[in-house]
Parts: structure tokens; sequence; C-alpha cells
């Protein structure tokens, strides 16, 4: 009786505030699609760091003939210093942090040079000699670049060390920018939810306050009274994450899988699995919200 | 059944007390007539009771407890042993004879069998037998009256409070109501009507409280509305 009761209340008061109620759904949709774009852009950004991270190596190069920075103004690498770097790299204090150690020489380098660039029109001006002959170091944790390049740049015959990380800080830049624009966006979102969750429920709890001063004069207790506004504005606000998820899963499933996934094919892309993995936190977003709404309204609008 | 001590009701700091030292008891099974004109202290007397107000002095007893240390949770408990009648009658207009008297029930939490044995019993009592499922804009005044008395009622309280029950009512429906308060309380439940019917009042003879800018006047025993006419 008692739920069966609570439940025709809750319809009714869904039905009879249908507009608002429909405005409480859309408005914690999109709020809850931003966030839920935020986490999904995080993930997609741990999941490069993983993918990638684990590809890159820290690049030394050495100096080549006529190179005009100042490091190299001695001219191209000697055997010895490209023996003292070599040295440096097998050192005690180096080889903890190095996983594998590979020497590209100025030929190697020409080869691969030519296989992925030989159709550029400029490509036949270059010879083997324009080439950097370098040490391909794989670090065994990527995060502690700045050591081996602290003992190494400035070496005489070392021309550069470059992290590939760098390459794709920009990148990152962009997509954590990204991240912060949206949850920006939500956040404001999500201050609009409340506010009209919280009209929402006052509405409802006006437009029926002759039913809830009968209630209190039979003996209806507190939240047996307020239960079915908070579960209305909760039931509102997780159809909204419903729709969030949904939203996110179609935009996941066809924007990155299928189209982002088959135009730009070198990254490694989230799927529909880590819109769910989020799905539960959208909705728990969403009946916290509902929550904090209800009590601020209801002990205002349903005293005893 | 309730006992008024030295109870004294201020609503707004510096006016005069809408209750003003007022002691009483009324016992249980009594009916008793309470009196004045507005303004005397009737209402606040029965919000007393209901605890929708609090006292600014004194001690409100209701049916063997201290108001002032009932827990505001308990609140609820308290008025499922009271019910309530008002001049407006306070129906659900979109719910039928049955449904509004259902419903006191239902917010209670009773369970259903006890819902569909009890209202026919209740609606049969009061004469809307039939009437079940009639609207209340279906309905005479002395008939929304009646399914106000049914909720009232319905629950069995042992108190029956009425705020001028018959102020809407003509003499011949308001003779009707009286018969049905009267009934009610033959059932052993206190009744505390106020009103400002003076024929009813004569013609019942029962227990008279009058109040009057919150002193209490008068407290007879088969008392008549004015003592001064």
């Amino acid at each position: 009786m008692r739920l069966q009761f609570i439940l025709s209340e809750i319809g009714l008061g869904l039905r009879r505030n249908l507009s608002m109620t429909i405005s409480v759904i859309l408005v914690t949709f999109v709020s809850l699609t931003f966030v839920g774009a935020a986490a999904l852009l995080q993930q997609q950004i741990s999941q490069m760091k993983d993918d990638w991270y684990g590809k890159v190596e820290v690049s030394v190069f050495l100096c080549p003939r006529g190179s005009e920075l100042p490091t190299c103004a001695a001219g191209e690498a000697t055997a010895e210093q490209i023996d003292a770097v070599q040295a440096e790299l097998d050192s005690p204090e180096l080889e903890p942090y190095i996983q594998t150690v590979y020497f590209e020489s100025k030929d190697e380098a020409f080869a691969s040079f030519q296989e992925k660039l030989s159709d550029q029109p400029w490509a036949k001006a270059v010879t083997a000699d324009d080439m950097n002959s370098s040490y391909r170091v794989k670090l065994a944790d990527p995060e502690k670049y700045q050591v081996v390049a602290d003992v190494l740049a400035g070496r005489p015959g070392v021309e550069e060390v470059l992290d590939q990380r760098r390459i794709f800080d920009s990148l990152f830049l962009v997509l954590n920018r990204a991240t912060l624009l949206s949850v920006g966006l939500a956040t404001v979102m999500l201050l609009a939810a409340v506010l009209l969750i919280t009209t929402t429920i006052r509405l409802s709890a006006l437009s029926r306050r002759r039913e809830t001063g009968i209630m209190r004069l039979v003996g209806a207790s507190n939240l047996f009274i307020q239960l079915p506004f908070m579960l209305e504005g909760a039931i509102a606000a997780t159809i909204g994450a419903g729709l969030a998820v949904g939203g996110l899963w179609l935009g996941v499933r066809y924007l990155v899988t299928d189209w982002l996934g088959s135009s730009v094919t070198f990254v490694d892309y989230i799927d529909t699995s880590n819109v769910w993995t989020i799905a539960p936190i959208l909705v728990a977003v969403a009946i916290v919200l509902a929550a904090i709404s209800s009590v601020v309204t209801l002990s205002r609008y349903t005293k005893v | 059944m309730i006992r008024f001590e030295n109870v004294t009701k201020v609503y707004a700091r510096g006016a005069r007390p809408a209750l003003d030292q007022v002691s009483l008891e009324i016992e249980r099974g009594e009916f008793v007539f309470l009196v004045g004109t507005s303004g005397s202290g009737k209402s606040t007397f029965l919000h007393l009771v209901m605890r929708e107000e609090r006292p600014t002095a004194g001690k409100v007893f209701v049916a063997g407890r201290d108001l002032s240390l009932l827990s505001t949770w308990k609140v609820p408990h308290l008025r499922r042993q009271i019910g309530a009648v008002f001049q407006d009658f306070r129906l659900l207009p979109n719910k039928t004879v049955f449904e509004n008297v259902a419903f006191a029930l239902q917010v209670i939490g009773k369970p259903r069998h006890h819902i569909m044995t009890t209202v026919p019993d209740v609606l049969e009592m009061v004469g809307l037998a039939g009437m079940e499922k009639r609207r209340p804009h279906e309905l005479s005044g002395g008939e929304q009256q009646r399914v106000a008395i049914a909720r009232a009622f319905v629950n069995r309280p042992s108190i029956l409070l009425a705020d001028e029950p018959t102020g809407n009512l003509d003499p011949t429906t308001s003779l009707g109501i009286m018969r049905l308060l009267d009934r009610i309380n033959r059932t052993g439940t206190t009744v505390v009507m106020a009103t400002h019917d003076d024929e009813i009042v004569d013609q019942m003879r029962k227990r008279v409280i009058e109040l009057s800018t919150g002193e209490m006047v008068r407290d007879q025993s088969r008392g008549v509305y004015g003592s001064g006419r």
C-alpha cells in the first residue's frame, strides 16, 4: 500500500509539472554530458600517455658536419666524443634509468629518412652526411627524462638531447584545456540544474499544499510527506543522467570509434566501454544534485 | 485528556497575548464547546493541542503527554490520535469521497485491506453510504462536512477537534452535523468544538468554555452560549 501510494503520488507530481520535469531532465542531461566529456577526455589523455610514453625514446643527437648550433662549434662529433657519450650511458650513474640504448649511425638515419620522405622533391638534395648520428635511449621510467638530459646535454659532440614526449606536450595541452573548458561549462550547468530542481520541487510542493496540509493534519510522517518530492527530483535527474550516458555512448561510438578511428589511425582511442565506467559516476552526481536540492527546499516548504 | 497549565501564547513580540494564563482540564469522553468572539483565542487553543504552535509559557498535556517534551519526529504520532474538522472542510477536490477518507489512512501507512473495510464503515456511520464515488463538488456543504468528519474519525482518534464545523452551513444542516458529533462523542471520543453558533450551544447543553481576548472567562458544565443573554 505504502509503496504503491508513494509511486502514484510521484507519477501524479511528475505529470502535473510536466514542463518543469522535462526542463530538469534536459538541464541535467546537458550538464552531465559535459561532466562525462571531461572525464572521457582525461581517460583518453591517460590512455594515450600509457600507449605513447611506452614507445618514445630520448634521442641524443650527435653533432653533424656543418652544424650551426653553438654546442657543435668544434665540428662533427669525433669517435672519442661518441665513445665518451657511450661510456656515460653505461655509467652506474645513468644505468639504472635506462632500459635500452641503440646507436643510429648516419647511414641508418639516412635510410630511414629516405624510406619515409623520399617522395618529397627536396629530399633528393639530402645526403647521408647531412644526417645526425644519434643514441636512441629508451628509459625505464619515461618521467625521468631530466636526469639523462642533465648529464648529456652540453657535452662535447652532443648537439641536442630531445625527449620525444615533448612532441605530445602541445597535444596534451590542448586536450587538458578542453577538459578545463568542459569542467567549467559543466559547473555552470550543474548550478543551473540545482536551481532548476529546487524550483521544480518548490512548485510541486506548492501545487500540492492542500494534500501535504492534510497529510500533516492526519499525522503522516515527515519522510512520508517529503519522499515523493525527493524522488520526483531524483527520478528526473536520473533520467537526465541516463540521457547523458546515452549521448556520450553515441558520441564515442560514432564520432570517436567510427570517424576519428578511421581517419586518424595512429591514436589508441577510448571506446564505449569507457562510457560504461563513468556511467555510475554520472548517475551518482545526478542523485546527489537532486538530494541536495530536495533537502534545501523541503526543509522550508513542508515543515511539520 | 487535554490539560493546559498557565498557558500563554504570544505570536509577535510585544503584541497582546492570543492566550493569557489559561489553565483548564478536559476529561476523556467529554464534549466541550469553546466559545468567544473572533480573536478570542479559540483557534490558538486548538493549534496548541495539535502542536501546530508551541506555547510561549506554560504546559500543554495531550493524552497524558507533555507536548513541550515531545520531539518533532513524534508529532505525527500525536496527530494520529487527534481528528480535526474545519469550517472550510479541506477536502481534496480531485479525489472521490472514498479516496478522501482513505487518504488519511494511506498516508499513515495503513494496509490496503484495513482501508477497504474501515472506510465503508465510517462512511456509513456519517450517513454517506452509497456516495463513495462522488466528488466533493457534487456534494452539498453538509455532505462535504460529513466527509471531513469521516476522514477525521476514520483512524478512531481519542480526540476530535472541530473548528467552527457549522460555520458554513444552514441551521438544519448544522443540526445534523451536531448529531453526528454527538454520536462520535458517545463512542468515547473527546470532542472539542470551537463555535460562534449560539443556537447549537444552547440546544446541546454541554460544557462551555468561554474565551475573551485570550483569557478564560467562563467554564460552565451544561452551559449556554452567552452568559449575559
